[in-house]
């Protein structure tokens, strides 16, 4: 455990931490990088001595305190410091998502008046120096890899190297002047500002003050026990609140190392490489990780496939049991040691999970058989359920108290209470100060008690003291008979199969529930491939008859479980059809968290919606799209409108009874 | 705009050198058919050179002229301001000179590690035998070569697939492993022969930023075939164009775009 020790200043900003860090932890592994096919690592030390030289080779550049400064990359060890040394020199860091196109960037930089722009690479570089006919703030570009700018007029524009160097240079100059605004940092200056992605509307920026964050990391480590020895992989975007709190909040307070992968591309053989103890990840990283691993066994050798079979089913009925300490009997939890010896043990492996010894999803809702499927293996996932403004934690489960279908207790020193209308708020110590520039919202989402409103429904279940998300607050609504209408809970159910990457289910107001579905490309393509179905195409797959008679399945699968829901049972699918592209954040069809923006996929595919209702066959659609590089083409399409047997409602205790 | 020994600037500001090699009236037969008739051009240092023209033009001969693999009957090859006599391939990939190949030759079994390494054959001094016994100066010599190997593993970005056999990379991924094979004997002239076939538009893109990248950051000189019109006019300094073996178009793209003989043998007139 972590002692404050209150030798040289009390730890209320994220350099004071630093400095607690490299004098306490000084030889300890801080940070990890794969370059050249190597892991290279910085002790605390070290990693002082690089923030140090930045921070003064920023001020060199005419950084100012109170100047907002934009970051945008992929999770690299200097950006991270980049941000620290921000911090140092009484600037606010503003990490921005990297893939974003230049429009949304432009919105963003103009927004918080960035002066300063520290970018990852040349890609970075051309879009911040697109938008400069509509941004004007920005006054200097600093890059970190050199590649490609060599010719760029360098101007405004720095090798961050470069900047270091002077750093060091300048070192005397500016060490003065630093010392005094790092001891000026205090729990209410600003740490870090977020823009949320939100699912409607343009970004906001959350304003977090190192209160937030440092309190929030430190309730968050000692709930989990977390210490110097973690290891965990940084490789969400460094503009996501989670990567923000696990990378730098809780990697300070508790001073364990952050590993940063190669590349976007060796993510998985990065995770196998370090095998994290403390790993995070949105639920569908665990989705497409469990999806590779069922087209894998699809492949494997009968033998294999058999064993692989036996034992998951065993894992399934007594692993989580074993994981939570339940009482099991001895001839189970010797099937189960068997198992992993031949299974579990190197599927982890594989997965790069051996490790692990806390696992979080959140940020969406995860499919209960996902859920189980990795806790029956014996790691040890939980949920919580967080948001940018409550500086992540709102409730977390507690060790031994997992369920799929809750999100926790209320984390450590946080109040939760529901309204009349079923929407959850909270107060706790990371509530975030403000949205910057932007009042009206602020009163809207925070009151002046400090009540959050999460804008989800949810409700304590009352024995256990657990929070049950339902939906989105907006989203949960009444179809026409009066019936309540929860699209996420069938898309969740639909999510599961690997087959269907996607689902956004229509019904509020209407008589009926239809839904849009995006095929998983890895998991069908191989399903056709093993069925001898040739396809050329995204398109061509998506629409071809088999394929539609095999989503079929699902959807009625999940319409006869969602009619053993006395609430919900209104919710099945009458009709579904496959889109012939994927929903993608590039042509704003979702959130940059890769969220579903329902409201614009409705609007986008108008067209089809109405196809979906008024009982056409197929429909003859053209939707335009966005490619990497923000130019626009157009796709069109006949795409197949498929009917899905339905339960009908009033005979659902004899389906019950079928079972 | 072209001195012979100064070299010119080109219009996005890149110094280009005096001539690095020079085909001076190069013939070739293959029996009685001749692919190349008496061609002379020059390829300067640091400057993307192409060489385009329709079907059997004698652009993939030309290629294999520069590289060694076909001696020319007639003409002489000057590399460097020296005469080269005739070569073996391996001897010209000695002086500096690395290629990569319209179909694709790699080796399907290995990783993409491994062939990237077998670029760095020319380097290796230590003899078979300690080779084989991983013994003294060899391990070493690997050490160094692997280094060198892992940034351009790096530099091409495929850092993903170091350890895949390339037997299982797509068609667009294999190219690259094939640059990357040329780029790791770090060569002077670095020789693509149709480096974007079969690719589509964000592969082109893709390939065609890192050959731009390529001369940026290592001042290699690059001369290349290509059918993409497109692309061709975009990245090459200077333009070589032929027909049925004969040269009929040689300067910048803009030039070469409206010569009235380059026009005729893409559009198509009746020949005699």
């Amino acid at each position: 455990m972590v002692h404050v020790s209150g030798a040289t200043g009390a730890l209320v900003s994220i350099p004071a931490l630093l400095r607690r860090n490299a004098r306490e932890y000084g030889n300890q592994t801080a940070y990890r990088e794969k370059e050249f096919g190597i892991w290279q690592s910085w002790t605390w030390a070290e990693t002082e001595a690089e923030i140090d030289a930045m921070a003064s080779g920023l001020m060199a550049l005419g950084l100012a305190p109170g100047d907002y400064v934009a970051i945008i990359g992929r999770n690299r060890p200097a950006l991270y410091w980049s941000m620290v040394a921000v911090q140092m020199a009484g600037a606010i860091p503003v990490p921005l998502y990297q893939d974003a196109v230049a429009d949304e960037m432009a919105y963003v930089l103009d927004h918080c008046g960035a002066r300063f722009v520290i970018a990852a690479d040349q890609e970075q570089v051309d879009k911040v120096i697109e938008v400069q006919d509509r941004v004007h703030g920005i006054e200097q570009i600093v890059y970190l890899d050199a590649r490609g700018l060599r010719k760029y007029d360098h101007g405004k524009l720095h090798a961050l190297s470069d900047v270091i160097a002077e750093g060091r240079a300048a070192h005397e100059r500016f060490a003065k002047a630093l010392a005094g605004i790092e001891a000026s940092l205090d729990y209410d200056s600003t740490c870090v500002m977020l823009y949320t992605s939100g699912t409607t509307g343009r970004p906001k920026g959350v304003v977090l003050s190192n209160r937030n964050i440092i309190e929030s990391a430190k309730n968050s480590v000692e709930f989990d026990k977390l210490t110097v020895g973690e290891e965990v992989l940084a490789y969400l975007p460094m503009a996501w609140v989670g990567d923000f709190i696990f990378s730098i909040g809780q990697a300070y307070w508790a001073a364990f190392c952050v590993n940063c992968p190669e590349s976007p591309d060796t993510m998985l053989t990065d995770l196998r490489e370090i095998g994290p103890t403390y790993f995070f990840a949105p639920p569908r990283v665990f989705e497409s990780q469990l999806t590779t691993v069922m087209i894998r066994m699809e492949d494997a050798s009968r033998l294999k496939k058999g064993l692989f079979d036996r034992f998951m089913a065993v894992a399934k009925r007594v692993g989580p049991d074993i994981l939570d300490g339940k009482s099991v009997s001895a001839w189970d939890r010797f099937q189960y040691g068997l198992g992993n010896i031949l299974i579990y043990g190197p599927l982890k492996n594989t997965m790069g999970m051996s490790r692990i010894r806390v696992g979080y999803t959140a940020g969406e809702a995860i499919g209960p058989e996902i859920f189980q499927f990795y806790r029956s293996l014996g790691i040890n996932l939980k949920q919580l359920y967080g948001q940018t403004e409550a500086s992540v934690f709102i409730t977390v489960q507690p060790d031994g108290e997992v369920r799929a279908d809750t999100v926790g207790v209320p984390a450590p020193g946080t109040e939760i209470r529901i309204d009349a209308s079923g929407e959850v708020f909270y107060r706790s110590p990371g509530v975030f100060v403000e949205y910057y520039k932007n009042p009206e919202s602020t009163a809207k989402t925070k009151d002046a008690d400090g009540w959050v409103a999460t804008g989800d429904a949810g409700f304590i279940e009352p024995d256990t003291g657990h929070l049950r998300i339902i939906d989105r607050a907006k989203d949960v609504a009444k179809m026409s008979d009066g019936a309540l209408f929860a699209p996420k809970y069938v898309e969740n159910k639909l999510k599961f199969y690997p087959n269907i990457l996607e689902a956004v289910v229509f019904g509020a107001a209407r008589d009926r529930c239809c839904a849009f579905i995006n095929i998983d490309l890895n998991a069908v393509g191989s399903w056709a491939e093993r069925n001898n179905i040739a396809y050329s195409s995204y398109q061509e797959l998506a629409q071809h008859p088999s394929v539609y008679e095999m989503i079929r399945e699902h959807v009625e699968e999940v319409n006869r479980s969602v009619a053993e829901d006395e609430m919900l049972s209104g919710c099945q699918v009458h009709r579904f059809l496959i889109l012939h592209k994927e929903l993608d954040a590039d042509d704003g069809e979702m959130t940059r968290t890769r969220k579903v923006r329902r409201a614009v996929v409705g609007e986008k595919f108008d067209d089809l919606v109405t196809a979906l209702y008024d009982g056409s066959d197929s429909v003859y659609t053209e939707t335009e799209v966005t490619y990497e590089d923000g130019r626009k083409g157009k796709i069109k399409a006949t795409l197949r409108v498929a009917d899905a047997k339905v339960v009908p409602v009033a005979t659902r205790p004899i389906a019950e009874a079928a079972e | 705009m072209l001195d012979a020994s100064e070299g010119y600037v080109t219009p996005d500001g890149r110094q280009i050198g005096g001539v690095m090699m020079e085909m001076r009236n190069i013939t070739l037969r293959f029996g009685g058919v001749v692919a190349i008739k008496d061609i002379s051009f020059d390829i300067r240092e640091g400057e993307i050179r192409a060489i385009i023209g329709p079907n059997g033009a004698g652009k993939s001969s030309m290629l294999n002229v520069i590289s060694g693999f076909y001696n020319p009957q007639e003409g002489e090859v000057w590399f460097r301001g020296a005469k080269r006599p005739p070569m073996k391939p391996f001897q010209v990939a000695r002086q500096g000179i690395a290629r990569t190949f319209q179909n694709i030759a790699l080796f399907e079994g290995m990783t993409v590690l491994d062939n990237v390494m077998t670029g760095r054959l020319t380097q290796m001094r230590s003899s078979i035998w300690a080779q084989a016994l991983w013994w003294g100066s060899a391990e070493r010599e690997e050490t160094e070569n692997r280094a060198h190997v892992e940034r351009v593993i790096d530099f091409l970005e495929i850092q993903s697939i170091r350890k895949t056999p390339v037997g299982r990379l797509p068609y667009g991924l294999k190219k690259r492993v094939e640059l990357a094979r040329a780029l790791a004997a770090e060569p002077k002239l670095l020789l693509l022969d149709e480096p974007m076939a079969g690719m589509n538009v964000e592969e082109k893109e893709d390939m065609s930023r890192f050959i731009l990248d390529v001369n940026d950051e290592f001042g290699t000189t690059i001369a290349l075939i290509e059918h993409d019109m497109g692309v061709v006019m975009d990245l090459s300094d200077r333009v070589v164009v032929m027909d049925y073996g004969k040269k009929i178009g040689d300067g910048t793209p803009d030039e070469v775009r409206k010569n009235q003989a380059v026009i005729d043998a893409y559009l198509g007139v009746a020949h005699d």
